[in-house]
């Protein structure tokens, strides 16, 4: 069994730490304006801080995927006496509230860990975090490789058991020829 | 297209309830920056001197500082600028906070306000959807537990309110404008807000803020995050540590305050107490202190930790917010010896809304005149006899205005006038009828004194700063600290600091020579002036010695921002003496004479009549004024004010003043 070595880009948030400033979300919006850092604009940033200082309650959340569907419960969390909306944990940019969306587009935002050439050295909002509540990691992580082409061999598999395998080379091949478009 | 500013304002007349979004000229920003520079423009064009500052004439202006918004570490400040009910001058108070970038993401550089609401009303502003709202509920709530309520109302979390309380609304005139741990707080901004039926202001905004160069500037401001961080590793030494670090002073984070309990005065400005500060007290205070700091937090885009969450079960609100120094200000006015009376009347006051600078110097004026008489049972039915219950008393009293709470919510100057029976004798600490810090020193500091003395905003932490306090006592430690002093003006200020001795010929007062203390005073207040139309915290600029923001790399931060092309001269010497030069001249339309700029009059043991003189005559000239104070009609010129002078003569402002001299 081979096994291939992934970077995993990791953001540690330290809630106790976070001094409740916003500078992420700043430097995040003028990070991805074009062109850099021309145009500020907080409710465009890919990190938004969840803040209400009388309930102690400071919690940066990063943007994720982008979900078409909204969730059915709206559950509670209780952490240290404090209680959080399950929304407020959430990273995606969905239909039941204005988060993680460009202001005027509705378009959905989703952090990219400030991809750059070349690359930075850290993400902005944690280099832009002098109180430390966050930092960032970059770990190794080995993936058996092996197991992956074994799962997808035995889902093909079934696909051609399903639809013979004529019709799977055609749709596999129609389906590279439009990637390549 | 503007840069760093939005180039709008937003003008809300309560009276007709007529609301419009006007664009400004940019040549104002040009000519006066922005923040205070074009508050104080908009004040001199449109309020006539002769408005009462509680009539629905005079307005209320919310500007924001030029740079507020932008990645300018610290820049969020709000500079309100309005008439004081209390000093009868220009007053602009200021705070840091979240509510100023909000604004200019909604697209205003400052919310204009005239007239007077019927019954009390806020408004909220929502991008371009502004409405004026009913706050009838809201009458007399705190007002943190306002701003809650109005966030709660609009559904909006992101809303940033400021709001005033009980004491705005009963117009006292001291009364702050609260926005969570930040408040503007100094001359009645609050009463003024609450004479126009005005509650609150909510924001909210989503628009883009444009940089002109972007590349240099984010290249200056990642130089500003890396000196900060240096600077968190590099205390200044010689100094108090609660002057080494940057900030505000760090109230909330140091326990030493040796330096505050024992250079600062108790009581109504009178007694010092050198040996206060022991071990024990020491030792309790941190404890008492731990116990109520929940988080240390800060204002918008800034890593500086000066305010936090103070967790009190005993209050009304289990929690609010704090900075800096109102932990210190009541339990040194009420002379108690227990920090824990700090903490839990400065959240109370919070919440009704006053200066927690004045509040406890206009009670302890109070306490003062019951201790001699002056006072009686008569007028305070029911005193406490203890010293922290009465301060409670007297709070109360002061925010409803009632009995003896009706004249000194008008501030210890005219409270003592109205009170009479000799009461004037024990207002000890007031200048231009507005009160002073409350320190007592031996030997006349010329720098202090024409800090004092001339400072507009009348209060010296609005003028002082960058320079250390005191000499060094070793030499070469003064040469360590010039080698890396790179905020210093010039190299005769180098020069001059490493010359300064605590005795013998080159120490206070007849050193340094005019020209050098001008400069030093010149300098500082200049900074303060810059940071209040950049819209920087002077924490982080004009009030910390070995900032990260100086006169030496501001100007470059200004025109990479702006795309305005503003050199250290231009910005010195041009735009910061016109807005100087504005306001003194918005003063003196009032009324303001030499015979107001004086410190204190117990500031200083050691006084010299006629070497003071000579320091505000000098003074007067390097700033282009006359001997009265007043600028110059040809000065006045050179600045591009020439409409300024012609008023100041039409007004026969110059004529009087010269058949004064020579009469």
């Amino acid at each position: 069994m081979s096994k291939v070595k992934k970077k995993v880009k990791v953001i540690k948030i330290d809630l106790e730490k976070c001094n409740g400033c916003r500078a992420c979300e700043l430097i995040c919006s003028a990070y991805h304006s074009s062109d850099k850092y021309s145009t500020i604009n907080p409710s465009r940033a890919r990190i938004r801080m969840v803040r209400e200082p009388l309930k102690d309650i400071y919690l940066p959340v990063y943007a994720g995927e982008y979900t078409p569907a909204e969730c059915m419960g709206r559950d509670k969390y209780v952490i240290d006496g404090k209680e959080y909306n399950e929304c407020d944990f959430c990273r995606a940019s969905c239909p039941s509230r204005d988060a993680f969306k460009e202001p005027d587009s509705g378009l959905p935002l989703k952090c990219d860990m400030c991809e750059d050439d070349p690359p930075q050295e850290e993400p902005l909002c944690v280099k832009w975090c002098l109180s430390d509540a966050l930092t960032y990691e970059e770990r190794e992580e080995e993936v058996e490789e092996e197991v992956l082409q074994e799962e997808m061999e035995t889902g093909l598999k079934s696909l051609v058991d399903k639809y013979g395998l004529e019709n799977l080379i055609d749709g596999v091949s129609r389906l590279s020829k439009k990637d390549k478009t | 297209m503007r840069f760093a500013e939005t180039g709008y304002n937003l003008e809300v007349n309560l009276s007709s309830g007529n609301i419009e979004k006007v664009e400004t000229d940019p040549e104002l920003t040009r000519l006066h920056l922005g923040g205070l520079g074009t508050n104080a423009k908009i004040l001199w064009d449109r309020v006539s001197p002769e408005a009462d500052p509680l009539s629905p004439e005079n307005l209320l202006i919310f500007g924001t500082g030029v740079l507020c918004g932008t990645p300018a570490v610290s820049a969020n400040r709000t500079i309100v600028t309005t008439y004081s009910p209390q000093t009868l001058l220009m007053q602009y108070s200021m705070m840091g906070g979240f509510w100023a970038p909000e604004l200019k993401h909604a697209g205003y550089d400052k919310v204009i306000v005239s007239g007077k609401s019927d019954g009390l009303v806020y408004l909220w502003i929502n991008n371009d959807k502004i409405e004026i709202r009913d706050a009838s509920h809201l009458q007399g709530k705190g007002s943190l537990e306002a701003s809650e309520l109005i966030r709660q109302e609009l559904g909006e979390p992101n809303a940033q309110v400021l709001s005033i309380g009980l004491a705005g609304e009963n117009k006292v005139y001291y009364a702050s404008i609260e926005h969570g741990r930040s408040s503007a707080s100094r001359g009645g901004v609050g009463a003024v807000m609450g004479s126009k039926g005005l509650k609150a202001i909510a924001v909210r905004g989503t628009k883009d803020i444009n940089i002109a160069r972007p590349a240099e500037f984010m290249e200056l401001i990642n130089e500003v995050l890396e000196y900060i961080q240096w600077r968190a590793d590099n205390p200044i030494k010689h100094v108090p540590p609660i002057l080494a670090g940057l900030g505000s002073p760090q109230e909330m984070a140091i326990h030493d305050e040796q330096w505050h309990t024992t250079a600062f005065s108790w009581g109504n400005a009178r007694y010092r107490r050198k040996d206060f500060w022991t071990e024990e007290v020491e030792e309790e205070w941190t404890k008492i202190q731990e116990g109520a700091v929940q988080r240390l937090i800060s204002c918008y885009n800034c890593p500086m930790k000066c305010g936090a969450i103070i967790s009190y079960p005993s209050l009304e609100l289990s929690k609010y917010m704090m900075k800096c120094y109102s932990k210190l200000t009541y339990v040194m006015g009420a002379m108690v010896d227990n920090l824990d009376f700090g903490f839990r009347i400065a959240g109370l006051a919070q919440g009704y809304g006053v200066d927690a600078y004045t509040a406890p110097q206009v009670m302890a004026f109070a306490i003062e005149l019951y201790e001699n008489g002056i006072l009686t049972d008569k007028d305070l039915p029911d005193f406490p006899t203890d010293k922290e219950g009465r301060f409670f008393y007297l709070l109360e009293k002061i925010v409803r205005r009632e009995g003896i709470g009706d004249a000194l919510a008008k501030g210890v100057y005219w409270a003592a006038r109205e009170i009479g029976k000799g009461a004037e004798e024990y207002d000890s600490n007031t200048i231009k009828r507005h009160e002073q810090i409350p320190i007592k020193l031996g030997m006349l500091n010329p720098i202090f004194f024409l800090m004092l003395s001339t400072g507009e905003k009348i209060n010296i932490t609005q003028i002082e700063g960058q320079l250390p306090q005191a000499p060094f006592p070793e030499k070469e430690d003064r040469e360590e600290f010039v080698k890396d002093w790179i905020q210093a003006p010039s190299d005769n200020i180098k020069d001059f600091f490493v010359k300064w001795e605590l005795r013998g010929d080159n120490a206070f007062p007849f050193f340094p020579d005019f020209q050098t203390a001008c400069e030093l005073v010149e300098w500082q207040e200049t900074m303060h002036y810059i940071d209040d139309s950049t819209g920087i915290c002077a924490g982080l600029s004009s009030f910390p010695i070995k900032p990260p923001y100086h006169i030496n790399n501001l100007p470059t931060i200004i025109s990479a921002a702006t795309g305005f092309d503003i050199d250290k001269d231009e910005l010195w010497n041009k735009i910061t003496r016109r807005n100087r030069t504005l306001i003194r001249a918005i003063n003196v339309r009032k009324g303001l004479r030499r015979k107001d700029d004086k410190p204190p009059q117990d500031h200083w043991k050691k006084r010299f009549p006629e070497h003071e003189a000579k320091l505000l005559d000098e003074y007067y000239k390097f700033k282009g004024w006359n001997d009265q104070g007043i600028p110059t009609k040809e000065h006045l010129e050179e600045l591009g004010l020439g409409y300024v002078g012609e008023d100041l003569e039409k007004r026969g402002i110059y004529n009087s003043e010269q058949s004064k001299k020579e009469s």
